[in-house]
């Protein structure tokens, strides 16, 4: 007999003998969150809870405004990464030079710029966290986000969701997903927290909030 | 296929890693005299209590999050082969390769081969219980393949020759300075200036790894949960190792306990909210990833997923026991136990350590006889029942730990001394005319009273209670005779 | 209101003190209290360590002199009611009887802990006791996480006349007794006894008080053997007391 039989035969013997009524799942918990999509209240509650944990945020009141504040966070670099679907215009200001990871740069070649610019899928407001859908052409394979040290993130207010209910149900998890909140840390010494190990040491998210109609 | 197995006895033995080598009250005396450890756990746990504390109060939801979690889990045990198998072929579908080991000895055999298959001879590794439940870098390293913990913590204990202590940080029992002492005395190329602030002992763990995920071409993975309908696979992590072990090789192994399985993906949007509270104290940890098979152009191109029983096919056959495989590995019942945090996890011999440990790690071994030091782990705990209030998926520790004392007790081959106390008590108890003369016995203590207190008693047992405790003289006159003198006036 | 009375095998043996401070309390408060005399023990210990099988029958006779002796009862005991509570029907079962099951089940849904009594079914916070004494109050971990008596305790003892209450610093870790525990795992026990000590003295208090005799006897035996001069009192006793004095 496979170990795939046997296993299966012994979990559905256990299971019969422990039990096999399927309970109802209470689903009482808020599925939407405080603040609407794309609220006002719902940005905020972003950008306390981005920099809460060390990411820092960057408003600007339309698209218009996203080059001159991608080209001020990376002042101080000379190279960086988009992904192919990232639009030319947001990277127009930049001094540096751009790098598309089209076709795919190796590890090394990541390991030696010094930025990466990205989109995001959805934002979640409770949390601080801002989701990479891999598949999605403005923020592109997961490598790119990961190898170069300071990640600068667009985030547009109607991606910005209130709760983690909310943000699941706006993704699919057909390609890699990659949820993150702040910039690398690390509780593993005496349990407190302290930003920068791995992954990008250095967060900056440019949120696009237009003025209130 | 043959399905009339009847139940299995239990699935591998030894237990290496879930049964250590002597009984808890053994291991715990060493662990309380040692000053320095108990200042560390003092320390880390405090300080995690209050960054929990925060986090969940702000959540006005938690508690009917706590029960969605609950049901989730007891909805997977009752559907577990079946979702096991449409993970299998939702994982399948999407370009992976699944395995399935029926204990710890043959998972390490299968991800041996597939690691001896890729040429190579170095794994990245992000801290996975389950490997380390399995002993899987012994496995690795009896065949000639070197595997690296990439986790902080876990690499700490790796550098030192240690053994994990906590689920989330294996290394909680050591402190900055510690830490520093070893990544000086381990770390070939570390700065010798090395101080012991954090951010610094974090800087040097990057630049110490940084080649070696660049350059690896095998990583190996736990898993936190594994969606049946979607095939995903997620990992909740804090520094971006996890992110560089599953990205940048060319092949991933990932290995799970068959009960680490959700029916959907929107059951995440329950466990994304309940563990990074509950396990770091934080809103969300930094990185959590999830990748469902193969995606051509991102990540490893080759995906094995190995689904390990280990004895978790006896524990799912009790209906309480069972929700010990609800646990999600958080923490949260370790860094609030007062037990936990004086003795440390190492006492509890198995990799399980903690009250979830002290049920769970009996029922994957099973008790074998009256001097199976796991017979000793359920009694580690004074039953404060704190556990269960922090525990985000409802797991009635308590309830489980009495249960499972019940089993240390039904192993008994012949009475112990304990057996034959707990007898002649229940004994005395039986009638309220046996009750009385135990009263008479018990007032002839007034004999053993100087001013009021007795500071010590012959036989057994008394000892380890008068070592640090009085007890009042037994009364002149009991409840009862002086309800019977009041009747009669 | 009639009402039954557990004195508990500790508190009639050992600290007769706490049931006699219930009955007089109760009686003042204008309620007969009734003493089925042959109560023995609820079993509590044998469950705690394991021993069902040894329960069972002390499940049943608590089950059988209880059922019938009063609509109401009451134990000055958080961990006793604890197990009424939560544990005999479950040793029922085990034990394969179900109609005991159901009879401790109905039983344990008229079953109080002393607190519970006083605020939820009396009614009554101000008991008109009088203590001119500065106290601190450990919650029992079963009464608070068992029973979640939360803070009726509390709000009994801020009526009391001349008590002075002062709060006990991390007051809901737990003592360290843990019945056998205290025995079987002595020297982790006697590490939570010694916070729970330095926490107990760091509030200068005269008198630590408790729902349960048990976890004071812990405590009291601790800070006895320091000769740290605080004495444990039931909160029985507290409540019973006015400006006559002690109850005798």
């Amino acid at each position: 007999m496979s170990a795939r039989e046997e296993v299966l035969a012994r979990l559905r013997a256990a299971r019969d003998v422990g039990g096999s009524t399927v309970p109802d799942v209470p689903r009482d918990y808020h599925r939407t969150g405080v603040h609407a999509p794309g609220s006002a209240a719902a940005v905020e509650r972003l950008t306390e809870t981005l920099t809460d944990y060390r990411a820092t945020v960057h408003r600007v009141g339309d698209l218009d405004g996203v080059p001159a504040a991608i080209a001020a966070v990376l002042a101080g670099s000379s190279s960086v990464v988009a992904p192919p679907g990232l639009p030319g215009e947001w990277l127009g200001e930049v001094t540096a030079t751009v790098r598309r990871d089209d076709p795919p740069l190796s590890v090394a070649d990541l390991d030696r710029l010094d930025a990466v610019v990205t989109g995001a899928a959805v934002a979640i407001a409770d949390t601080g966290t801002f989701v990479l859908d891999a598949l999605a052409p403005d923020q592109g394979r997961r490598a790119i986000s990961l190898v170069p040290d300071h990640h600068v993130c667009v985030i547009r207010a109607a991606d910005v969701v209130s709760s983690v209910p909310e943000a699941l149900a706006r993704l699919a998890p057909d390609g890699p997903l990659t949820f993150v909140s702040g910039p690398s840390a690390t509780s593993d010494i005496e349990l407190d927290r302290v930003e920068g190990v791995h992954g990008p040491r250095r967060l900056d998210v440019v949120l696009i909030v237009p003025p209130r109609a | 296929m043959t399905t009339d197995l009847g139940m299995p006895t239990v699935a591998s033995d030894p237990h290496g890693h879930l049964r250590g080598t002597e009984p808890f009250p053994v291991a715990a005396h060493r662990a309380l005299a040692d000053t320095q450890l108990r200042q560390n756990l003092g320390h880390a746990t405090r300080t995690i209590r209050a960054k929990r504390a925060a986090v969940v109060g702000e959540v006005d939801d938690w508690e009917e999050l706590r029960r969605a979690g609950e049901c989730v889990k007891a909805d997977v045990m009752a559907r577990l082969p079946e979702l096991l198998e449409q993970l299998e072929a939702s994982v399948t579908a999407r370009g992976g390769v699944v395995h399935w080991a029926r204990d710890a000895e043959e998972a390490n055999r299968i991800v041996v081969g597939l690691v001896r298959e890729t040429g190579s001879d170095e794994v990245v590794k992000v801290k996975s219980m389950a490997t380390q439940e399995t002993g899987l870098n012994e496995a690795l390293g009896a065949a000639g393949i070197a595997a690296l913990e990439t986790d902080l913590a876990e690499l700490i204990v790796q550098l030192s020759d240690d053994k994990p202590s906590h689920f989330l940080v294996p290394a909680i029992h050591r402190n900055r300075s510690e830490i520093r002492d070893i990544f000086l005395r381990e770390m070939p190329d570390v700065d010798p200036d090395l101080t012991d602030e954090p951010r610094r002992l974090a800087m040097a763990a990057r630049a110490h790894l940084r080649r070696k995920f660049l350059s690896a071409r095998v990583g190996i993975s736990g898993v936190n949960f594994a969606v049946a309908d979607t095939g995903t696979i997620s990992v909740v992590e804090s520094e971006g190792n996890g992110r560089m072990c599953l990205t940048l090789p060319d092949t991933l192994i990932t290995v799970m306990g068959v009960e680490k399985v959700v029916p959907t993906w929107s059951d995440l949007e329950v466990f994304l909210q309940l563990l990074p509270r509950s396990s770091t104290g934080e809103r969300m940890n930094p990185y959590t990833s999830s990748w469902s098979g193969v995606t051509p152009g991102d990540g490893p191109q080759t995906f094995h997923l190995v689904l390990l029983d280990n004895g978790r096919s006896n524990v799912l056959a009790s209906p309480d026991g069972r929700q010990a495989l609800h646990c999600i590995r958080c923490s949260a019942c370790l860094n609030v136990c007062p037990v936990y945090e004086r003795t440390g996890g190492h006492a509890y011999g198995s990799i399980y350590p903690g009250p979830i440990g002290a049920v769970l790690s009996p029922q994957l071994t099973g008790i074998d006889g009256p001097d199976d030091v796991n017979a000793s782990l359920p009694y580690a705990s004074s039953l404060c029942g704190a556990c269960f209030d922090a525990c985000p998926v409802r797991i009635d520790i308590p309830h489980l730990l009495v249960q499972q004392r019940a089993a240390a007790v039904e192993a008994h081959g012949r009475p112990t001394a304990q057996d034959l106390a707990m007898r002649a008590a229940a004994a005395a108890m039986a009638s309220p005319g046996r009750f009385s003369l135990t009263e008479r016995v018990v007032k002839l203590g007034r004999l053993l009273s100087r001013s009021g207190r007795i500071r010590s008693v012959p036989g057994p047992g008394a000892a380890a209670w008068f070592g640090a405790r009085d007890m009042p003289e037994p009364p002149a006159e009991t409840f009862r005779e002086w309800w019977g003198r009041r009747e009669r006036s | 209101m009639r009402i039954a009375l557990v004195a508990t095998c500790l508190g009639d043996a050992m600290f007769p003190q706490a049931p006699r401070a219930t009955v007089l309390l109760l009686e003042r408060l204008g309620h007969e209290v009734v003493f089925p005399a042959d109560q023995t023990c609820c079993g509590q210990m044998h469950v705690n360590t394991g021993y069902l099988d040894l329960a069972l029958p002390l499940v049943r006779h608590h089950v059988d002199v209880f059922s019938g002796a009063a609509d109401v009862v009451v134990a000055p005991s958080g961990s006793c009611v604890g197990c009424v509570r939560h544990q005999h029907a479950m040793v029922a079962r085990r034990g394969g009887d179900e109609k005991l099951a159901q009879a401790a089940e109905d039983l344990a849904g008229r079953t109080y802990e002393l607190s519970e009594l006083l605020v939820d079914v009396l009614g009554v916070t101000d008991v008109g006791a009088y203590y001119p004494h500065r106290v601190t109050y450990h919650p029992t971990c079963h009464s608070l996480r068992m029973l979640r008596v939360g803070d009726k305790p509390l709000r009994l003892l801020r009526e009391v006349r001349g008590l002075t209450l002062t709060e006990l610093p991390d007051a809901e870790v737990c003592c360290g007794f843990g019945g056998t525990f205290a025995v079987k795992n002595a020297e982790t026990s006697t590490a939570m006894l010694a916070d729970k000590m330095a926490n107990v003295l760091s509030t200068h208090a005269e008198v630590c008080t408790a729902g349960d005799t048990s976890c004071l006897m812990h405590i009291g035996g601790g800070l006895s053997r320091l000769r740290s001069g605080v004495r444990t009192v039931h909160l029985a006793e507290i409540l019973a007391s006015t400006t006559e004095g002690a109850p005798a």
